[in-house]
């Protein structure tokens, strides 16, 4: 079976996310207007600016159809902004900023400060150390009931899950480690046998 | 649960990391906060904060200079997006001061008169990651081996004149695209040719492609530019001069975001191009007295 999935690509990070779906085997598809969502099997939503990305969803005519899909049970992986996007609710956020709220969790923007304060630092994940690139990251600052926690940071969460969505507060795309792009398509979405590789097994 | 590792900032992957996060956008120019906020509300993906764009920079003549802290604070607390601010080539201080306060980027700019007729800023040295101008692959090279984070084709800044962005750009991408062919004994050829470190040109004989993301920068105008810029190979687009010194800025920063986003699709840059008034008068290349391209070593 070709799996593909789309990578929303109005602005930010798609190419790096592209490139390691690409490397697992799968079929990357960007998605820039409502008629590429046809046919894909699950969706990442890339890091980027999140207010831009927001923006842009509307003016494309993506924000409705992509938001019934991922309400219909689309699996999604977003890091980032792309964690904002599918939060349900935002603090610090622009008032005409939107999110899908697929993951109950509420998440604020730009919390640990300016470019200067991003960092690099270990995330402990419920599958074994993961290293986190945090670039001018969002913070969740409210977790609900259904939503699982799968990593921290300094005690916070930085990787959830709820249902088929997850998402990482940092980026697993600029780390060149695979892991959590294969912990998605195998255990979250379903679309890949889970022992894809010896990475895949060792979680 | 405690991390082993210790917490980093400003490492060159955190530092290319942000340029990575803006590629697929639009970074504007803007003098005030109001404009930065036009400029948000259209969807760019950051702002440049400067005293003058950079055709009054033309027009006026003078020393063009780092922006006052005060409007460059100003233009920080009126908007969400990253904020970059330009520093004059070799001005290490101008880029001191830019990090202090907390800018997200800085670029090393030869729009603003070059402090240092010999030396570029030693950009390792800073958290904060920097952005800088070239006209080929040996000047982006030159400025990757000095820490640059992202590389934007020069163009020529305050034309409204996109020839000479296209110029660059081709000689930048063409080039990389000849030493993907190279054998390994040119490869020494190129970079020396190139003025270039020999590591570098080998990464790109391998990769075929540039360590960091490219931008298009000097000389856009329109959505139609914007999208020739992203057909030709750059990863995302500056608009300097050419929203706020159109007739209309607002619906012109729109189209050209989204002309950005969809740069493939020749309808919606019909759509988006449609009753935008006047873009800005723009200059041909042979009335232009100072050729800001050429500053930079």
């Amino acid at each position: 079976m070709n799996v593909r999935v789309g990578v929303l690509a109005v602005q930010g990070a798609f190419l790096a996310h592209s490139e390691i779906l690409e490397e697992l085997g799968v079929t990357a598809v960007e998605i820039r207007q409502p008629a590429h969502l046809g046919g894909v099997d699950a969706m990442v939503l890339p890091g980027g600016e999140s207010g831009t990305m927001s923006k842009l969803l509307v003016s494309t005519g993506l924000y409705e159809p992509l938001g019934k899909l991922l309400h219909g049970g689309l699996p999604v992986f977003g890091t980032c902004a792309g964690m904002i996007l599918l939060g349900s609710s935002i603090l610090d956020g622009r008032d005409d900023q939107s999110c899908f709220g697929v993951i109950d969790i509420a998440v604020r923007r730009n919390a640990y400060g300016r470019q200067v304060d991003s960092f690099e630092d270990d995330v402990d994940t419920t599958f074994g150390q993961f290293h986190g690139v945090f670039i001018r990251a969002p913070r969740v600052e409210e977790v609900g009931r259904d939503v699982e926690v799968l990593g921290s940071h300094d005690g916070e969460p930085v990787l959830v899950r709820q249902g088929v969505a997850l998402a990482a507060a940092f980026h697993p795309e600029l780390s060149g480690d695979t892991r959590l792009h294969e912990f998605f398509l195998s255990h979250v979405a379903g679309l890949v046998p889970v022992a894809i590789n010896q990475t895949a097994k060792e979680m | 649960m405690a991390s082993s590792s210790e917490h980093l900032t400003g490492t060159v992957r955190v530092k290319r990391g942000l340029a990575e996060m803006l590629k697929g956008g639009v970074i504007m120019d803007v003098v005030t906060p109001e404009q930065a906020r036009v400029a948000e509300d259209a969807g760019a993906c950051a702002v440049m904060a400067l005293e003058r764009v950079p055709a009054d920079i033309r027009k006026d003549g003078g020393v063009a200079r780092m922006s006052d802290p005060e409007m460059i604070e100003g233009i920080k607390a009126a908007v969400t997006i990253p904020v970059m601010a330009k520093a004059r080539i070799g001005h290490f201080v101008e880029a001191q001061i830019l990090e202090a306060l907390g800018v997200d980027f800085v670029d090393e700019s030869e729009v603003l008169t070059p402090a240092d007729e010999a030396h570029h800023i030693d950009k390792f040295a800073f958290t904060v990651p920097f952005v800088c101008g070239a006209t080929n692959l040996g000047e982006a090279l030159r400025r990757i081996s000095e820490g640059a984070c992202m590389i934007r084709s020069k163009g020529e800044a305050g034309t409204g004149n996109i020839v000479e962005a296209v110029r660059h750009l081709r000689s930048i991408l063409g080039d990389i695209r000849r030493i993907t062919q190279a054998d390994s004994a040119e490869l020494f050829d190129w970079a020396k040719r190139l003025q270039a470190p020999l590591p570098l040109v080998q990464e790109i004989a391998q990769t075929g492609k540039l360590q960091v993301p490219l931008f298009c920068a000097g000389g856009i105008a329109t959505p139609a530019d914007a999208a020739l810029a992203m057909q030709l190979g750059a990863e995302a687009v500056f608009v300097g001069s050419g929203i706020f010194k159109s007739s209309d800025p607002a619906p012109r920063a729109k189209a050209i975001v989204e002309a950005t986003t969809n740069f493939r699709d020749a309808h919606i840059l019909a759509k988006v191009s449609r009753g935008l008034g006047a873009p800005m008068t723009g200059i041909g290349m042979d009335a232009v007295n100072e050729r800001y391209a050429e500053r930079g070593w």
